[in-house]
């Protein structure tokens, strides 16, 4: 989600295309003093880019900051200034690099300053730490902030009840605060032609996220697909550029597809598929390069994850934004981000795709920021080692605080999985 | 003839097991582990080696009716002088690393009086190491640095005095040879020191006399058997720093679980605790790990917290044990967390609580950690098998059976007094089916499935 | 009653991990369930209105050794989800038919979760409040979440709910919450009389006794206690913050006020006091408790607060009107509500002039020694500043 890595990784046109957009959005934030353009902040889970559109407002999103910065190995930094102004070291490292981030000036990666947000658009889906943060900047920004609150999918599903409030909140609170911060009336054939767009993105990224179901997987489904999902994720989905990008990307990994080539990694292209993976939980951004080689250099290929739904469930359940039903599709979108699904929904979804991708296991790494994906994640790894019969694995990581990640720790315990894995199949084979 | 060997490089300890084609285990090896993973897999290789070289023996002589019923004094013997050329010659080394600082400039002027008084110190040195390694002599450890440490600062000390020398120089080349002493690839000539070994026991016990054809022969022969290094197999914390092939590797996890099933084919579920890490391992009846678990990120409750405890109270680690045996009651100790391990001793100590009960305690804590490591791995399955430093700890192992029995009812424990071998036999059992071509062959396997 | 006596049975109850009180409620007749909930808040006038006894799950305490819930949480989670489920595991919690996780956290949302996994067999809910506090948006949302807790309460009991069993409910629990202010004030006034630890277990025995029998023993504390030789001590007065999820060791709040701290307010057990209004007894009593909520609620971490120069005044007011001196946060470690809150609730403080330190606890915190130190210095220094 970040296109600083990308420079050095990989030259597909789609890359570039991506890194275009990303600076394009950064330069359209930072120069909103000079050419009026409002800017709102918002999460990636839940975030409403079809309806901020519709307002002219630019899309900032704090969590691609922080682990923009954590990739250029600023956050650390960041974190201990945070820490010296009263944050606590158990809590969530990405609020705390945003807020050390605007203690130094708030620099974007662009290298201009971050305005002032014009509003903050609290889209409450998944993680109450989003509540906490918004708290602490509006207090610094003194700005809009709109509450949307989405209902957690507590009972495994979307109940009339729960989709109504959520309409109610856009049509009574988000458009009245955005008509108000941009001065823009709310057209909703205009969202309607922007959520077209969205759903044809969508089907192309879908496609990409499946072909990791060939056995040689042409691309990586965690550390590749970090880069897939980010146009959608952020301030794309809806646009023209959007639906290019995935266009692109499309016909270029039909194309590895075709001449059987595995995935691209930072070191070029990828030996020889030995493993098979899904993972759960956010990937590590200080030593993002370094945590990926673990794996390529291996042999090991995730051809799924939950990250790659974190910002939208596209692939699993088959939802689309409907331009038919514009608002009641934000709302179901909203609610069924993965983090917003229960845990028992969470566990069937990773056992799920273990199989359907033909994976020879689970693993989970847990983040230490992150409870909302990772309380309960020791739970699930039994429960998806039980319903497949593969053997999981449990790595620990922070997503953008230094401290956390120990190499050696990582590595000793992926080793044992690997070795583990290898061991079982030849076990398997003697008894067979 | 082919060895298997397998090294398990641990945080304090490195080990090292030798196995034959049979899987017969000929020798171990220990030492410390030092900063050097790479001398420290060499020494522990070699100690390996020349424990295989008395297995050797020991099966030859026992064919020799004249060594009947004294096969065993014999071997004892034979590695008491054994140990005393080896350590002779590393007190020479030394002696002579210690002589080439004294070369620096800032000893200038003092050269002379340095060497003297360092052939004075290794003078006595040597002559110590005769009574040392005499018969029934104990030895408070068998590293070099342990024995040879102490009595350099004493002897030199005086010798200094003598010499009118500051006894700062003298310690100052001492601390900077010792290490490379000890991180220098040990020595080889193995089969010359056998020999000069087997010369001085004859003049000590003349009834071992090996100009006699009948016992002469025997040794040569085992001596002549060539160990060739088949394959070797690194495992453990310092694995990934060695300059092994890769194929060469394999994790802690698997050498662990393989090893506990050879020692005991029943076992299901390995515990081990060590310095760094606590591990859970679950095994089939194959020894073919089916589930692990590792203490996360922070090292509560591993061997090194029970380092922290014993410097606290001033006391040896291997002390605790037998104290906390003696409690009456046993403390409610909450944290297992080292930063906060002599912190709350304190606290504890100064509400009046006695250091018995308190140190159950302490260990009560580790175990419950344990305990809950075991948890998140499965359980435990019949039998349990208990490894690593802190099997050896009494005061650890009662609180553990009471606390499995508790959870997981009546279950067979093994515990090995040589577990801390455990990953090194896993690993020679890696390098032996390694030789024997067990990895290949996975691709394929992988593409069929 | 004595002092003695109420507060002797208080600790049994606190201390007992296996809820005895609560079990012999449930085998008293046949066909009674009881429904457990975790922190912050659930509206117990629901449960009760089911014929049902509402208990507080706050967690293991200090004494619970946790062997199995540790295998299922990461250290660096807070303590309560892993002893409650050790709780769980150990069979202790076998006699409870429903569980409910409020909206307080990450942690608490997804232990509603971890509960429908392992203990498939109880009814498991994750219990949502709004965070819109519009009568027609968040108040229609809450009104049929209510509505559907009720059905699935119905279900459980086989039991239908009228709303005169609601009705009825709210009378009970606007008299067990009236006591707990005159508790809360009684101590306010006196707290020399009130040592906070008694206080703290009179408010616990409320979680796993029927609201009616906690109601009496509140009324007979306060008679008792009026007539208690205690001697005033020049101590400070502090509220205080950050505890209203896990549980600290009572040995903390003993200690706090050891070292010369009256806490003459805190928010250790909020459900039993988080609607701060008698609720109506007229019309709807669904829209009724809804209502309440939306306007008359405490505020706390996990709740929006949609103003940003009303955020966090709420602790200064509540220093005001207990007469208190400082603010003694303690909040549990990884508490992310907690933790997060507290910067903002700094800078409220600061910019009133009030004093205050923090520290953390665990469930299980062992040593009492650097918190004594710290809440001594604390009193101390308000001494010498209110003398300057």
């Amino acid at each position: 989600m970040c296109a600083d890595v990308t420079t050095d990784v990989i030259k597909d046109a789609s890359m570039l295309k991506q890194k275009e957009m990303i600076a394009s959005n950064y330069d359209k934030i930072t120069s909103a003093p000079e050419t009026g353009v409002k800017v709102s902040s918002t999460f990636v889970p839940g975030n409403l880019n079809e309806l901020t559109m519709c307002f002219d407002i630019a899309n900032n999103l704090p969590e691609i900051n922080a682990l923009s910065n954590a990739m250029r190995k600023k956050t650390g930094a960041m974190i201990s200034d945070a820490e010296k102004m009263g944050h606590s070291e158990d809590v969530c490292t990405y609020v705390k690099a945003d807020l050390g981030m605007m203690a130094k000036g708030n620099i974007a990666p662009n290298g201009k300053p971050m305005p002032n947000p014009d509003m903050l658009l609290l889209s409450y889906t998944g993680c109450y730490t989003f509540l906490k943060w918004f708290e602490l900047l509006r207090e610094q920004y003194k700005c809009p902030t709109v509450m949307l609150h989405v209902p957690y999918e507590g009972e495994g599903k979307i109940t009339k009840n729960m989709r109504d409030y959520v309409v109610k909140q856009l049509k009574e609170e988000v458009i009245p605060t955005m008509e108000q911060v941009s001065g823009v009336k709310f057209d909703i054939d205009r969202l309607r032609e922007y959520m077209k767009d969205s759903a044809k993105a969508e089907d192309d990224l879908v496609w990409v996220l499946q072909s990791a179901k060939n056995v040689r997987s042409p691309i990586d489904a965690y550390f590749g697909a970090v880069y897939y999902i980010g146009p959608i994720f952020s301030a794309f989905r809806g646009t023209k550029d959007a639906v290019e990008y995935y266009s692109l990307l499309r016909s270029e990994i039909e194309e590895r597809l075709a001449k059987g080539l595995g995935p691209v990694t930072p070191e070029g292209e990828m030996g020889e598929e030995k493993y098979r993976l899904v993972v759960e939980g956010p990937p590590n951004w200080t030593n993002f390069r370094e945590f990926w080689k673990m794996f390529h250099e291996d042999g090991a290929v995730v051809v799924a994850s939950s990250y790659s739904k974190v910002g939208g469930v596209y692939d699993y359940d088959g939802f689309r934004h409907d331009p038919q039903n514009p608002l009641e599709s934000l709302a179901e979108y909203c609610m069924g981000c993965y983090t917003n699904r229960n845990l028992p929904d969470r566990t069937t979804m990773m056992a799920d795709l273990v199989e359907e991708y033909q994976a020879d296991g689970l693993l989970i790494n847990s983040i230490k920021s992150c409870n909302s994906f990772a309380a309960g994640e020791l739970l699930m790894l039994r429960e998806v080692e039980a319903r497949t019969g593969k053997p999981g694995a449990f790595i620990e990581t922070d997503l953008v605080d230094p401290r956390y990640f120990s190499p050696a720790n990582v590595k000793n315990r992926l080793e044992s999985y690997f070795q583990m894995i290898e061991q079982k199949r030849q076990g398997g084979a003697q008894a067979a | 003839m082919k060895c298997y060997i397998g090294i398990d490089l641990g945080s304090t300890t490195t080990k090292a097991i030798l196995m034959d084609d049979n899987m017969d285990v000929l020798g171990q090896g220990i030492t410390n582990s030092r900063s050097n993973y790479d001398t420290a897999a060499a020494v522990s290789k070699q100690e390996a080696m020349i424990s295989t070289r008395f297995t050797l023996f020991h099966r030859a002589f026992e064919e020799i009716p004249q060594l009947e019923g004294k096969v065993d004094d014999f071997l004892g013997g034979l590695e008491r002088n054994f140990r005393l050329e080896q350590y002779l010659e590393q007190l020479q080394d030394l002696r002579d690393t210690c002589a080439g600082f004294v070369d620096n400039v800032r000893y200038k002027g003092m050269e002379k009086a340095m060497v003297e008084a360092l052939d004075t110190t290794f003078g006595q040195l040597a002559e110590e190491a005769i009574p040392l390694f005499a018969p029934g002599a104990e030895r408070k450890s068998d590293f070099f640095r342990d024995i040879a440490g102490g009595r350099f600062m004493a002897i030199s000390e005086e010798v200094a005095k003598q010499a009118d020398l500051s006894y700062d120089v003298l310690l100052n080349v001492y601390d900077k040879s010792i290490i490379e002493v000890e991180n220098r690839p040990p020595a080889g000539d193995l089969a010359g020191k056998f020999m000069r070994a087997m010369d001085k026991l004859v003049t000590e016990s003349p009834e071992f006399d090996i100009k006699d054809a009948e016992l002469g022969k025997p040794i040569q022969e085992a001596l002549d058997v060539e160990l060739e290094e088949t394959f070797v197999v690194g495992t453990g914390y310092g694995r990934v720093r060695l300059p092994f092939p890769k194929d060469h590797i394999r994790s802690e996890i698997l050498c662990h679980g393989l090893g506990a099933h050879m020692m005991y084919p029943e076992t299901r579920t390995v515990l081990d605790i060590g310095g760094q890490d606590t591990k859970a391992i679950q095994v089939d009846g194959q020894g073919i790990v089916e589930n692990f678990q590792m203490n996360d990120r922070c090292a509560a409750g591993c061997g090194r917290y029970l380092g922290y405890i014993a410097d606290e109270m001033n006391m040896g680690v291997h002390e605790l044990g037998p104290l906390a045996s003696k409690a009456t009651k046993v403390a409610k100790i909450n944290s297992t967390c080292t930063v906060f391990a002599g912190a709350e001793l304190r606290d504890r100590l100064a509400l009046g609580e006695k250091r018995e009960d308190v140190l159950a305690g302490l260990h009560r804590a580790i175990i419950l950690r344990a305990m809950s490591i075991i948890s998140r791995s499965g359980g435990v399955t019949d039998q349990f098998t208990f490894t690593g430093g802190v099997a050896n700890n009494e005061a650890a192992v009662t609180e553990l059976k009471k606390l499995i029995e508790e959870n997981y009812g009546k279950v067979t424990i093994n515990i090995d007094p040589d577990s801390i071998y455990t990953g090194a036999l896993g690993g020679a059992a890696f390098a032996l089916r390694a030789a024997q071509g067990d990895t290949t062959g996975q691709e394929e396997e992988l593409g069929a499935a | 009653m004595s002092v003695k006596e109420i507060i002797d049975r208080c600790e049994v109850l606190f201390e007992d991990v296996n809820f005895t009180s609560a079990r012999e409620w449930k085998d008293a007749k046949p066909g009674r369930k009881v429904v457990g909930y975790l922190p912050i808040y659930v509206p117990c006038e629901i449960i009760h209105a089911a014929g049902m006894l509402p208990i507080g799950i706050l967690g293991g305490g200090s004494d619970l050794e946790v062997i199995h819930g540790d295998a299922y949480y990461q250290s660096y989670i807070c303590r309560i989800p892993r002893s409650t489920v050790e709780l769980g595991v150990t069979n202790r919690l076998d006699f409870i038919d429903g569980m409910l996780f409020p909206s307080t956290c990450d942690v608490i949302r997804n232990l509603s979760g971890v509960w429908k996994l392992m203990f498939p067999e109880v009814m498991a809910r994750y219990f949502d409040t709004p965070q819109n506090y519009r009568k027609d948006i968040g108040g229609e949302f809450y009104k049929n979440d209510l509505r559907e807790l009720i059905e699935s309460l119905e279900e459980l009991g086989g039991v239908k709910v009228t709303d005169d069993d609601l009705r009825n409910s709210i009378e009970v629990y606007n008299e067990n919450r009236k006591w707990v202010n005159k508790v809360y004030q009684y101590r306010k006034d006196k707290p020399w009389k009130t040592p906070s630890a008694e206080i703290y277990l009179l408010m616990r025995a409320g979680e796993v006794l029927p609201p009616e029998e906690h109601t009496q023993m509140m009324q007979d504390y306060l008679a008792a206690v009026e007539n208690e030789e205690r001697r005033m001590k020049d101590n400070c007065r502090v509220v205080l913050n950050g505890s209203f999820c896990e549980q600290p060791p009572l040995g903390m709040i003993k200690s706090i006020e050891l070292a010369g701290c009256y806490i003459v307010d805190d928010d250790f057990i909020m459900a039993n006091r988080m609607i701060t209004t008698d609720i109506s007894t007229e019309g709807d009593p669904l829209e009724n408790i809804a209502n309440a909520f939306l306007t008359d609620s405490m505020p706390f971490p996990s709740k929006f607060e949609p103003s940003e120069e009303e955020k966090g005044l709420y602790l200064a007011d509540y220093v005001r009107q207990s007469g208190a001196e400082g603010v003694i946060f303690a909040a549990a470690s990884f508490c992310d509500p907690a933790l997060l809150d507290q910067p903002l609730l700094y800078h409220v403080l600061d910019d009133q002039k009030i004093p205050y330190i923090a520290f953390q606890f665990a469930e299980n915190s062992g040593q009492m020694q650097p918190i004594r130190e710290q809440a001594g210095t604390f009193a101390d220094s308000i001494k010498l500043w209110s003398a300057a």
